[in-house]
């Protein structure tokens, strides 16, 4: 590519925020006014990148694009690797988009230490979008490490009472994954001789290896993601966090499961995906009844919303494991799209918990007569997350579906069910908060979304209306770099004649009776 | 065809500028803008109407792709054919005329443009559902018109029980698309396509043929159409999937007329209809149709005998006139059950805009134990309701007529088991139907006056802009029958080529050669039932409360539907919930954190705990300690090193 690094730009750039947050000089008022300008305006300016990003991406090249590739420690084999593919683009993008969502959204949420929390997500954003560009595994892991300490600090510093419990739950849980995660990289770079991530993509490891490195990379991405039964940090880490912190964990720290699962499960561990797929689908589905019943009862709205992410999580891996075009990318698009619903959702809830201050479903009820466009808001994400058709919700759901019913029947059929409770947990919710007779004194003289607030709903509304209406020019990107991966997943499988039907996707049809 | 596209967008625009900016436009502009853009909607759609079914001109308009992945492609298109024409038509008619009425019913509330709005809305899927040329455009109307079933269901949302009547329609509707959405799988999967041109050809190509699913090796063609009837269920209130649209009356008047008796829940016969060149080549599905749509006609009616709410009488009633279109299609005579949904659609809209202008004139009583008396005070309503009645019973030289006849005699001349079934379970609920309507009528409008004095001297009758509605209907539900009939019977090619009938399967054609007693039998029966209401209700108004406490446990089955509200929480809800809350509780909180992160922080800090006493402060434990140590290693180095 040519001379401009913009990936490397794209990805340090907050710093550049950082080090003038810390520059701020004043009273406590000045430094918080002034700190939310600089982080708002580094945010926006990064996100002004990925959109040129975006709009430089050659959407036929199924490969690396604005590739940076230079020796860091050449003796061992560690370069500094950077590059996007449809895969990882819009996970880019998302992140940068969020971002500025979240500091406005903290505008006047948060009061004490407010340069240190705009440090905290700059520094976050960093992290992730590092992940997301990373082709070098030890940068992966630094940046995926790394991004655990800022969302520790936000859960553990401007979380809610049971903040500390949370905080060390959510570590220490993602922690003993990673360390897995760690050693299969060793192993990796030992059998290979390199931590790049696009060699090691090409090389064969043999089917023993595959299988130990397959659980090891499990581990930590099953967390991540996270998949019953790793799941029960995601509630409790919801619950306390802040509004944003709640944002940025179920919008993007999430998909970094979902994401390891594509770019290094399936592509360097074949044979082992293959293998594991069974035990992936009982997962998956389990998870999506399990956790949309567990949702059903639950009587605090963070942790309804929470439950019904890793339902959401379920679809995703179901569709991921399916080998098929339009699971792979049903599954990419509901994690992007999920990423815009459920960041919604959250912050409809902190809409009302910055008025309240409680987050019980039962505390609530009747809103809509004093905040009718607070009730349209919550209503469009909620039929968005229901997965209504013409809503993002719906693409990537029906698509890993269409994936799912080709692979198997049962696990389509099984997981449909979950799509019911969903309507039916989301809509229960949504009455109990938002209609009904207001008969609550403290709600009475609540007031509804201002400037602010609704200038943070307009482009999450604009996005999840747009990518159900109109989802190709996200789904274009996707084909060249699914379908590429499906080569790379199928050629090195031990092909079954099976496997190759799904490949060309010839419709498994029966001899005629 | 520019015009369809305008039609189909119309409501949405109207939607959309009553719903976004109703207040700045005020109570009286924001319903007028959605009333004049459903006017020219519906003007458009009757020029399509006409266009498509007397010129042929059929066609498609692509706007842009949707969802593309591989091979799977779905694009926003729009199809007008015969049926399209005939479904635009009645759609936005009878939406525009709701509309008209709207305006008057509504004249109190405080939300108007919000009413209007959503009416617009669900005009708008309902335009998208019919005009669909692919699976997934159907489902996006599907979907679409279930949403705006549920907002105006919830419309009055300071009643709790109109939100939960709202949640159950949608959880119920979702549990119909569990199988609709199955059956848009399956059709991808073995069709390789979801477009209806490339699916319809397809079809008799894969007759025999079989696909993995679930348990077994099963006939394509069955199981899709039998996954996409489950759909049809759900929407139509079918048998088993009925529960929602009683409760469903919760919602304003109007939208009981428009969505829960003309349009919405008609969805599934007309997806039937569409579909037919599927469902001809799978014969047992088209039997689960048959059995499902005969056993609702009579089920339904059975119910109705015993409510005493106005609304919910016509509800089940629409239920089993429901039935009564699907097993027409079960018979392979879709032509009649379309043609039954088209007078249906005049009729029913107007018995429930008439419920309407009742519930209006007094003063919102629902209860039908509380009117009578009240025919003299509200002539011309007490009229319009008698012309639904006739018409929904099918009285000679009223639209029901026609079109109940040509569907029993259809059913008659399949000469197969279930049509056998179909057809005499139809004759039976024909009679009920004509008891239970004149029971209304009855206790609606006759004997003595048993609401109190207060409401009584309020019983007015409704303004022009309900009643010219009203009289438009009944002017359909009386003309509608002569004007299809010719040209659906024998020679009439209304639908053209957008549906198939196979030739072995014609049973429309066979119908006009069953005998005279198969075709007097239906009007007798309803003369029947009309007699024994005037007996049961007028002549011998006792009669009915000692025939229920002779056949209590029979009556007790009816009034509360046949228990399936309560069945359904023992078997579903309660489940769920108890499921949910233990799942939750013994199974995340007991089990996974036990085990997990609570359980292995226990262990640590137990072992810990341990370690901490090892370390006591005392010089000599820890001197032994040394020595022991020290003895070991020499120990091993000794043993270690010796040959």
């Amino acid at each position: 590519m040519s001379g401009w690094p913009i990936l490397s730009t794209i990805t340090f750039l907050p710093l550049l925020g950082v080090a003038f947050l810390l520059l701020v000089r004043g009273d406590a008022a000045t430094v918080a006014r002034n700190s939310r300008l600089v982080a708002l305006w580094t945010s926006i300016v990064t996100f002004a990148l990925a959109l040129v990003l975006i709009g430089s991406f050659d959407i036929s090249n199924p490969g690396y694009q604005f590739v940076e590739n230079v020796p860091w420690l050449p003796e061992f084999g560690i370069s500094y690797h950077l590059g996007v593919d449809g895969i990882s683009l819009f996970f880019v993008a998302l992140t940068t988009f969020l971002t500025p969502i979240c500091i406005i959204a903290s505008w006047e949420s948060i009061q004490n230490r407010v340069r240190e929390y705009m440090v905290a997500f700059l520094v976050m954003q960093v992290l992730v979008v590092g992940v997301f560009c990373a082709l070098d595994f030890v940068m992966f892991y630094i940046f995926f490490e790394g991004q655990l300490i800022p969302m520790f600090l936000i859960i553990g510093v401007w979380g809610g009472e049971r903040r500390v419990y949370s905080a060390f739950k959510f570590f220490l849980y993602t922690l003993v994954g990673s360390v897995l995660f760690l050693i299969a990289i060793l192993y990796m770079y030992l059998q290979v001789g390199t931590t790049d991530i696009p060699t090691i993509t090409a090389h064969e490891f043999t089917r023993e290896t595959q299988i130990w490195l397959w659980l090891a990379l499990f581990a930590s991405f099953a967390v991540k993601m996270p998949m019953w039964p790793f799941h029960t940090w995601l509630p409790d880490a919801h619950v306390e966090a802040p509004t944003a912190g709640s944002v940025i964990l179920a919008g993007i720290l999430l998909k970094m499961g979902g994401y390891g699962f594509i770019r290094f499960s399936l592509p360097m561990l074949p044979e082992a995906s293959d293998f594991f797929t069974p035990f992936m689908f009982t997962l998956s589905v389990v998870a999506i009844i399990y956790t949309s019943l567990v949702a059903l009862m639950q009587e605090d709205m963070k942790k309804l919303i929470a439950y019904s992410s890793v339902a959401h999580m379920g679809i995703v891996t179901l569709g991921i494991f399916t080998f098929t075009q339009q699971g792979i990318e049903g599954g990419i698009f509901q994690m992007l799209s999920h990423g815009i619903i459920s960041a919604a959702l959250f912050l409809c809830v902190g809409v009302v918990y910055d008025r309240v201050h409680t987050r019980q479903i039962a505390a609530y009820g009747g809103l809509v007569h004093r905040m009718p466009i607070y009730a349209v808001v919550f209503l469009v994400f909620t039929l968005a997350s229901v997965g209504l058709p013409s809503t993002s919700g719906f693409v990537g759901e029906f698509l890993a579906m269409v994936g799912a019913f080709t692979a198997n029947t049962w696990v389509a059929t099984t997981a449909m069910i979950g799509i019911i409770l969903g309507a039916a947990y989301m809509l229960w919710l949504y009455r109990r908060v938002i209609f009904g007779e207001l008969t609550k004194e403290n709600l009475k003289s609540i007031t509804d979304l201002n400037w602010r607030e609704i200038g943070v709903f307009a482009p999450l509304i604009a996005l999840a209306l747009f990518l159900g209406i109109y989802p190709k020019p996200v789904l274009d990107v996707l084909h060249a770099s699914a379908a590429h991966l499906m080569t790379q997943t199928q050629l090195a499988r031990v092909v079954s004649p099976e496997a190759l039907e799904l490949a060309g996707q010839v419709p498994k049809i029966a001899a005629t009776r | 065809m520019g015009l369809v596209v305008a039609a189909v967008f119309l409501p949405l625009i109207g939607a959309a500028i009553a719903g976004l900016f109703g207040r700045v436009l005020g109570q009286r502009v924001a319903p007028l803008v959605t009333v004049v853009a459903m006017g020219l909607s519906a003007t458009f759609s009757v020029l399509t109407f006409v266009a498509v079914t007397l010129y042929g001109n059929t066609g498609k308009v692509e706007l842009f792709d949707w969802i593309g992945s591989g091979t799977f492609q779905a694009s926003w298109a729009f199809r007008f054919d015969e049926l399209t024409g005939v479904m635009m038509f009645v759609v936005t008619v009878v939406s525009f005329l709701v509309h008209v009425y709207s305006i008057g019913y509504m004249a109190h509330d405080a939300h108007k443009p919000r009413f209007f709005a959503y009416l617009s809305l669900f005009t708008f899927f309902m335009m998208a559902l019919i005009t669909a040329d692919n699976l997934l455009q159907l489902y996006f109307g599907w979907e679409g018109v279930g949403l705006a079933s549920y907002l105006l269901i919830g419309f009055w949302y300071k009643r709790p029980s109109a939100n939960a009547a709202a949640i159950k329609a949608f959880v119920v509707n979702r549990v119909g698309d569990f199988g609709f959405g199955l059956g848009i799988l399956a059709i991808y999967l073995t069709f390789g396509s979801i477009e209806y041109d490339v699916v319809f050809a397809k079809a008799p190509e894969m007759v025999g043929k079989t696909f993995y699913f679930l348990f077994g090796e099963i006939d394509i063609l069955e199981v899709s159409c039998i996954l996409l009837f489950i759909g049809a269920m759900g929407k139509s209130a079918q048998f088993l999937l009925h529960t929602w649209l009683p409760d469903a009356m919760e919602g304003p008047t109007p939208v009981s007329a428009l969505i829960h008796a003309a349009t919405m829940v008609t969805a599934g016969v007309f997806m039937v209809a569409r579909f037919s060149p599927v469902f001809e080549y799978a014969p047992t599905a088209l039997s689960v149709v048959t059995f499902f749509g005969a056993t609702t006609a009579i089920f339904a009616a059975t119910i109705a005998l015993t409510q005493n709410d106005i609304k919910r009488v016509i509800a089940y009633s629409t239920c089993s006139q429901l039935g009564y279109m699907f097993f027409a299609c079960g018979v392979s005579a879709y032509q009649a059950g379309i043609f039954h949904l088209t007078t249906h659609a005049f009729f029913k809209a107007l018995l429930f805009l008439g419920a309407g202008s009742v519930i209006h004139a007094m003063s919102d009583e629902q209860d039908m134990r509380r009117m009578g008396g009240i025919w003299k005070l509200i002539p011309l309503t007490y009229a319009l309701m008698w012309i639904g009645n006739l018409a929904l019973a099918g009285l000679p030289f009223f639209s029901g007529f026609f079109s109940k006849d040509m569907i029993l005699e259809s059913a008659f001349a399949a000469h197969t088991g279930l049509g056998e079934y179909a057809f005499w379970l139809g004759i039976i609920a024909a009679g009920l139907t004509a008891l239970y309507s004149w029971r209304l009528l009855i206790m609606t409008f006759h004997g003595k006056p048993r609401a109190d004095h207060h409401t009584m001297e309020h019983v007015h009758e409704s303004p022009w802009v309900m009643t010219v509605p009203l009289m438009l209907l009944a002017a359909g539900a009386i003309v509608s029958g002569y004007l299809l009939l010719p040209m659906i019977g024998e020679h009439g090619g209304l639908f053209g080529n957008s549906i198939l009938v196979l030739e072995h399967n014609n049973a429309l054609e066979a119908a006009h050669h069953s005998p005279f007693w198969v075709k007097a039998l239906p009007t007798m029966m309803a003369v029947l039932g009309i007699a024994a209401a005037y007996f049961l209700y007028m002549a011998r108004p006792d009669l009915p409360a000692k025939i229920a406490k002779a056949i209590r446990p029979l009556y007790l089955f009816s009034y509360n539907k046949w228990y399936f509200d309560e069945l359904y929480d023992f078997l579903f809800v309660g489940p769920a919930k108890y499921l949910g809350y233990s799942l939750w509780k013994r199974g995340d909180g007991g089990l996974i954190d036990g085990i997990g992160p609570d359980g292995i922080a226990g262990a640590a800090k137990a072992i810990a705990l341990r370690a901490v006493r090892l370390q006591t402060g005392y010089l000599y434990h820890y001197a032994f300690a040394m020595l022991v140590g020290v003895a070991l290693i020499v120990t091993w180095f000794l043993f270690a090193s010796s040959p």
